[in-house]
Formats: structure tokens, C-alpha cells, sequence
């Protein structure tokens, strides 16, 4: 395989429920970490909604994949994006997303959180510094 | 160039599949490389060898089986949006106890992994789809 290490950045816009996308993506993410790129994940649009705790899918028949947000730090996926601007238009705050955190190994194993908020413009920038985008 | 492919929509449903096939004959047609085309989410039936759309319509399938013989395509469907979807090859009907396999020719079902390694390996990815 080739030797270089390429920024991917998976875009998540849509919301959990209602269409398969997102769990397709998360499906992405979970084998692509196995390939030691650099993984990014941005969530706009509907899919900060991915993010927002205490999710319950008994009602609706399918599956909560949410807690799984929380293991990618495992999986050295630890750079979570997530656009301010998002969150205002749906009358969410960065109290509504789950507590995700990773242990940074350069840091002795200092836990730190994985989401970071940042302002639209700051998303550009996020986006325009990747190799690889992937849109969900 | 070389560009990677993503189809991430149903044929006739939607566009994406047509997009990306004329996406991809006019890039070898330019003299550029289309290593791979990997079919996810609902883009996984556009492998399906048992669809008969009506005849003054055009074939999305049969397009895309002949373009990949006429250039050597590596048309890939990924295996778990395919299980989900009912979309199975002869090993994978033999080994999950079906009756039938569904997958034309030209296509291959296969991991992931592929995704990912088709974005490392190109210098373009395309993603057609919403």
C-alpha cells in the first residue's frame, strides 16, 4: 500500500434516524481506522444530531449506534467536528452532545475531549485542508 | 489522473448512478485512470444482474457491465451494504445458505476496506450520490 498518510475527513449531514446514512458512515469510519490515515469527522447540518445524548430508539425499531461515538477513541479517531452555527439553528448546545473523550498517548494518557466546536468558517479551513473527503 | 468513484445512490431512484458512469467514460475516453468504482449504501443495486427496466429506457446495469469490460473496471459492491439489501454473489449465497445469487458480471462484492484503500491510492475521489 502506499506509504503516505492522507487526511480523510467523513462529513456527517444527516440526521441518525430516518435514513441509513449515518450508520453506513460510522460503518466507514470503524474500517477505515484500521488503515492508520489521518481521520477527521465533521458534523453539520442535521448530523449534530448524531451527537445528542441520551439517545432512546426503542419506538421507532432500530438500533441506537450512538454509544459507538464514544469507543472511537480507541480507534485513535479523535477529532470530532462539530459546527456552531449547526447547533444554534437547531436550538442545540454543545450540552446536548455526549461526552466524548480519547487519551492522548503523547500526553500521558491525559483524557481530553474529541468533539470540538468550531464556527462555520472554521469548517471550511477543515475542509479545504484534507486529502480525502467522504460526504454522507 | 487518477480518480477514485463513489456511487452512494440507487439506479433509476436516482441520478447518481447515471452521473457517475458518464463521469466515468469521460474520464478514460481523456486518457485519464479510474482504478475502482466502489457502489455503497442503495448504489449497491446498480449491481444486481435481475433488474429489466423497460426497453426504451436505457439499462444502468447492462452500462455498466460493458463499460467494465471494455476498460478492465474494477467495479466493487461493498459486502455489508449488499447483505443488507439482498444483493449476493455465488460465495456469498453458498456460504449464507441462499437460494439464489444476483450479481452481474463485471461487478465484484468486496469490503470496505476497498473504499478506503481507493481514496489513499487516488489522487481524485468522486462521490456521486445526495
Amino acid at each position: 500500500m502506499d506509504e503516505k498518510i492522507k487526511k480523510f475527513l467523513y462529513v456527517n449531514r444527516k440526521a441518525p434516524y430516518g435514513t441509513i446514512y449515518a450508520l453506513e458512515a460510522l460503518e466507514v469510519v470503524l474500517i477505515g481506522a484500521a488503515f492508520d490515515q489521518d481521520v477527521s469527522l465533521a458534523f453539520l447540518d442535521d448530523g449534530v444530531f448524531q451527537l445528542v445524548k441520551n439517545q432512546k430508539t426503542d419506538g421507532i425499531g432500530v438500533k441506537n449506534f450512538s454509544p459507538t461515538f464514544r469507543a472511537l477513541g480507541d480507534y485513535d479517531v479523535t477529532k470530532l467536528f462539530v459546527e456552531q452555527e449547526s447547533l444554534d439553528e437547531r436550538g442545540l448546545t454543545a450540552d446536548d452532545l455526549q461526552d466524548i473523550i480519547y487519551e492522548d498517548e503523547d500526553d500521558d494518557w491525559a483524557e481530553k475531549p474529541s468533539i470540538r466546536i468550531v464556527s462555520r468558517a472554521e469548517m471550511a479551513d477543515v475542509m479545504a485542508d484534507q486529502d480525502v473527503v467522504l460526504s454522507f | 489522473m487518477k480518480f477514485g468513484v463513489v456511487v452512494s445512490e440507487g439506479p433509476y431512484t436516482h441520478q447518481a448512478s447515471d452521473s457517475a458512469y458518464n463521469f466515468v467514460k469521460a474520464a478514460l475516453e481523456n486518457g485519464h485512470e479510474v482504478p475502482r468504482v466502489f457502489f455503497y449504501h442503495d448504489g449497491v443495486n446498480v449491481g444486481t444482474r435481475l433488474s429489466i427496466p423497460p426497453q426504451d429506457e436505457r439499462n444502468i446495469q447492462k452500462n455498466w457491465t460493458a463499460l467494465a469490460a471494455e476498460h478492465d473496471l474494477d467495479l466493487v459492491i461493498c459486502i455489508a451494504a449488499a447483505q443488507r439489501r439482498g444483493l449476493l454473489d455465488e460465495n456469498e449465497a453458498s456460504r449464507q445458505g441462499k437460494d439464489a445469487n444476483n450479481i452481474s458480471e463485471g461487478f465484484r462484492i468486496s469490503g470496505l476496506g476497498q473504499l478506503i484503500e481507493m481514496g489513499i491510492q487516488t489522487d481524485r475521489l468522486m462521490t456521486f450520490g445526495d
